[in-house]
C-alpha cells in the first residue's frame, strides 16, 4: 500500500465546465485533513476522486447519505459488512436480524446517540438522525481510511462534536469535506482550501483561526 | 443503555405493513393452490413440444401475403381503436369527478375486449367497427381513469399562482396540461403496445388479425408458420418507438382506415333483434304473457345460471387470479434485474429487453396453448401463461424504475446489492404495480376460458357458442361486478400501504 493518498494533475469536467483543474495533492496516511470552501468550489468532487483512487477498504459518507429508507437503521448500518459474509447469511439477517450482528451494531449507534432508533425505518428519522445513521454505517466498516462529505451539516453543534469525535477517533486517516471552518480547524491537522476547482490554501491547523479562512469565502 | 433491553423492545416492534401484506397474499395463493387443479396429465408431452420448438427455430415466412395482411390488420385495428379510445378517454377524464362517469368507466373497462368483440359481432356483424370499438370502449374507460389520475397529480402550484379571474379553460391549458402532456404521451405509447396485443387477441374470435391465423396455424400444427407470425409481431412491438413518430401519426391513421377490409354490411334488423330479443332472458322471451308464472320461471332460470355457471366460474376465476397474481410477483422479482442498469451492462440489458419483449408480447393464449400441450388440461398452463406475460410487463416497469435509484459509490454488488440496496427500495413501487395489475390479470383470465379452463370466460364463451346471448349477458355482468370488486379491494390495499399511483401498469 502506498504511504500516501495521492492525486497528480487531476482534472474533472461536468458537462464541459471544469469542476477540478489540475489538482495535485498528497495526503500521508495517518493524517486528518479537512477540505473547505464555498459550495461549488469542488470539495465533493475532490473527495469522490480521492475515494475512487483509494478504492479498497476506505469508508465513505456521501453527502446524499445513500440510505435505504425502507430498511431499519440496523440494516443500513449492517450494510457496511455485507462483503464479509456470504449472500445467504446476509439474506437471513435481512429477514430476521441475527443477534450477533445486532450486538455488533448497537455499540456503534450508542457512540452516536442513536441506539434507541435501532429498528426504526431510516426513512422515518429526522434529517440529523439519518445523517448519523450514514456515519454509523461508515464507522461499522472498521476501515483505516474514512472519507466524509459534510457529515455534520444537519446535526446541532453538540451532536456535531460527538459525531466528529467518533469519526476522527475511529480512523487512522480521515478526509472531511466541511463548510463549518471552526469545526474543521478543531478536528483536522491540515486544511485544504478550494476555490473554483483549484487549491488556493494548504496549511496545517496549528495556531490557525477562523478568520484566516475568510478569504476562501470571498469575505 | 443496556443492549439486552433494547433487543427485547426492538423485536416487539410490529412487522412492517408491506411484509404483512406480502405474507397474507402468499398465504391466500397457497390456499388457492391447494384447491386448484394443477395436475400434469400428459403422458408424452415432449414430442409435441419438440415439434413446436422446431417450428419456432424454423420460421416459415413464405406465406408472405397472409402474414403481411394479418399484421397490417392487427396494427390498423390497434391504431384506430387506441386513437378513438384516447379521444374518448381524454374527454371523460375532464369530467371524471362526476360519479356517473366514474361508474360508467369502471363498468366498460371491467369487460374484456374479447367480450366486447363478441357482443359487437352480434350487433354490428363482422365489420371494421367491431374491432375498433372492441378496443376503443374498454380502453376509453381505462384511459379516462389514468388521465384523471395524471391530472390530479400534476403540480397544483402553477394554477394557484395565476391571477384571479383566469378562466377555467385557460388555467387548464396553461397551468395543468403542459405538466400532464408528457405523461399522456408516454402512457398513450404504452396503451398502443397493449392495443397491438389486444388487436392480435381479437383474432381468436374471428376478426382478421394475427390471432386468427395464429390459432389456425396452431390447430393445424403448422408451427413454422405460427413462429413467423410471432416473430413479426415481436419485431413490431419491440420497434414501436422507432416506427411510431408523432408527425407520421395522421398518415398512419389514414393508412389504417384504408387497410381495413370493408366487411359485411351491418344488418339493422339483426342488431335490433339482439338488443330487444336475444338478450332477454329465455323464459320471458317465450312466455305468452308476462304473468307471475313467467317471472317465476325467469327467477328459476337466473338461479340456475348463477349457481351452475356463475358460481363455479367466479370460484375458478378467483383461484386462478390469486395464484397468477403471486406467481407474477415472484417472476417479476426474478426478471427485473435483466433490464436494470444496476445489474447488467448495455449488452446484457439488450438481451434482457429482448427476452422481456418476447414474454410480454406473446399473447397469453399462445403461451397457454403451448402449456396445454406440455401439461394437459388443468390450471397450470393458465397460471404459467398469465404470470409470464404479466411478469414480463411489470418486470420491465420495475427495471426502468431502478434507473432512477442513486446507489452509493461503495454499494455492494451481486446478491447483496439485490437484497439490501435495490429490493427494499423498489418494493413499494413493485407492490403498487402488482396491485394495479391485479384487476388486469382477472380480466385476462377471460382469454384462457376460451381454451377450456373453467373460468367465467369459459362460460361466457360457451354461451355465445350456443347462441344463448341472454346467458352471456348475465355472465358478463357478473364478470364486470367481480372486476369492480377487485378494483375496489386493490385500491384499499394500496391506500392502506400508502403506495403511490402506478398507472403505467393499468
Amino acid at each position: 500500500m502506498s504511504p500516501y493518498l495521492e492525486l497528480r494533475e487531476a482534472t474533472v469536467h461536468y458537462g464541459g465546465r471544469p469542476a477540478l483543474e489540475a489538482i495535485s495533492l498528497r495526503i500521508p496516511r495517518g493524517q486528518k485533513v479537512a477540505l473547505v470552501g464555498r459550495s461549488g468550489a469542488g470539495k465533493s468532487t475532490l473527495l469522490r476522486l480521492l475515494y475512487e483512487h483509494e478504492g479498497g477498504d476506505a469508508a465513505l459518507v456521501p453527502q446524499e447519505l445513500g440510505l435505504v429508507k425502507t430498511l431499519s437503521v440496523f440494516h443500513n448500518v449492517y450494510m457496511a459488512r455485507l462483503a464479509r459474509h456470504n449472500p445467504l447469511y446476509n439474506l437471513a439477517n435481512l429477514l430476521r436480524p441475527l443477534e450477533s450482528e445486532v450486538a455488533a451494531v448497537v455499540p456503534v449507534l450508542e457512540r452516536l446517540d442513536l441506539a434507541d432508533k435501532l429498528f426504526e425505518r431510516a426513512g422515518e428519522l429526522s434529517g440529523g438522525q439519518q445523517q448519523r445513521t450514514a456515519v454509523a454505517r461508515a464507522l461499522h466498516q472498521d476501515a483505516t481510511v474514512m472519507m466524509a462529505d459534510e457529515p455534520v451539516s444537519a446535526v446541532d453543534e453538540h451532536q456535531s462534536r460527538r459525531v466528529l469525535d467518533a469519526i476522527t477517533g475511529g480512523h487512522d486517516t480521515v478526509v472531511l469535506a466541511m463548510h463549518d471552518t471552526g469545526l474543521a480547524i478543531d478536528y483536522a491537522e491540515r486544511i485544504i482550501g478550494l476555490d473554483g476547482g483549484r487549491i488556493t490554501l494548504d496549511a496545517p491547523t496549528d495556531g490557525m483561526r477562523r478568520g484566516d479562512l475568510d478569504a476562501l469565502y470571498g469575505a | 443503555m443496556p443492549s439486552t433491553e433494547l433487543d427485547a423492545a426492538a423485536y416487539r416492534r410490529p412487522p412492517s405493513p408491506l411484509r404483512t401484506t406480502t405474507v397474507a397474499f402468499l398465504g391466500i395463493a397457497a390456499a388457492c393452490l391447494a384447491v386448484a387443479d394443477i395436475e400434469v396429465s400428459t403422458l408424452d408431452p415432449w414430442t409435441e413440444f419438440g415439434r413446436m420448438a422446431l417450428g419456432l427455430v424454423t420460421p416459415d415466412f413464405t406465406a408472405t401475403e397472409r402474414l403481411a395482411e394479418s399484421l397490417a390488420h392487427t396494427v390498423a385495428f390497434a391504431l384506430l381503436g387506441v386513437a378513438l379510445g384516447n379521444v374518448l378517454g381524454f374527454a371523460l377524464a375532464l369530467v371524471f369527478e362526476w360519479r356517473a362517469v366514474r361508474m360508467g368507466c369502471a363498468v366498460v373497462r371491467a369487460v374484456h375486449e374479447l367480450f366486447w368483440a363478441l357482443i359487437f359481432l352480434q350487433v354490428l356483424g363482422l365489420t371494421p367497427w367491431t374491432g375498433i370499438l372492441a378496443i376503443a370502449i374498454p380502453y376509453a374507460g381505462i384511459i379516462a381513469k389514468v388521465y384523471a389520475e395524471i391530472l390530479e397529480e400534476a403540480d397544483p402550484a402553477p394554477a394557484r399562482a395565476l391571477p384571479r379571474g383566469t378562466g377555467r379553460v385557460a388555467t387548464f391549458l396553461y397551468a395543468r396540461m403542459p405538466d400532464a402532456l408528457v405523461h399522456f404521451r408516454s402512457y398513450s405509447l404504452y396503451r398502443l403496445e397493449c392495443g397491438l396485443r389486444s388487436s392480435a387477441v381479437l383474432g381468436f374470435v374471428g376478426l382478421p388479425t394475427l390471432g386468427f391465423h395464429l390459432e389456425s396455424a396452431f390447430a393445424q400444427g403448422l408451427y413454422s408458420e405460427a413462429s413467423a407470425l410471432l416473430i413479426l409481431f415481436w419485431v413490431v412491438i419491440a420497434t414501436i418507438r422507432q416506427w411510431l413518430r408523432r408527425r407520421l401519426l395522421p398518415l398512419y391513421l389514414v393508412a389504417a382506415v384504408w387497410v381495413l377490409p370493408a366487411g359485411l354490411p351491418t344488418s339493422l334488423a339483426s342488431a335490433w333483434r339482439f338488443v330487444t330479443e336475444d338478450i332477454v332472458p329465455h323464459p320471458l322471451r317465450v312466455a305468452e304473457q308476462l304473468d307471475a308464472a313467467a317471472w317465476l320461471a325467469a327467477w328459476d332460470w337466473l338461479a340456475m345460471l348463477l349457481t351452475e355457471q356463475a358460481l363455479p366460474g367466479v370460484l375458478n376465476t378467483v383461484v386462478l387470479t390469486m395464484i397468477a397474481l403471486v406467481a407474477t410477483g415472484a417472476l417479476t422479482l426474478l426478471m427485473f434485474p435483466l433490464v436494470s442498469p444496476k445489474f447488467f451492462g448495455p449488452w446484457g440489458r439488450r438481451a434482457g429487453h429482448l427476452f422481456l419483449v418476447v414474454v410480454r408480447s406473446t399473447p397469453e393464449y399462445v403461451l397457454a396453448y403451448v402449456g396445454l400441450q406440455l401439461w394437459g388440461p388443468s390450471m397450470l398452463p393458465a397460471i404459467v401463461a398469465l404470470s409470464l406475460h404479466n411478469g414480463g410487463i411489470i418486470g420491465h416497469l420495475v427495471g426502468r424504475f431502478t434507473e432512477t435509484l442513486a446507489l452509493r459509490p461503495d454499494s455492494p454488488r451481486g446478491l447483496n446489492r439485490y437484497f439490501y440496496e435495490v429490493l427494499p427500495r423498489v418494493y413499494p413501487q413493485f407492490l403498487a404495480f402488482l396491485f394495479y395489475r391485479w384487476e388486469v390479470i382477472l380480466r385476462e383470465t377471460a382469454i384462457l376460458g376460451m381454451l377450456g379452463i373453467g373460468t367465467l370466460g369459459f362460460y361466457v364463451d360457451s354461451a355465445f357458442a350456443d347462441i344463448r346471448f341472454d346467458r352471456a349477458v348475465v355472465l358478463i355482468a357478473v364478470t364486470a361486478l367481480l372486476n369492480i370488486a377487485v378494483d375496489a379491494i386493490s385500491r384499499r390495499v394500496r391506500a392502506q400501504l400508502r403506495l403511490k399511483t402506478a398507472f403505467e401498469a393499468a
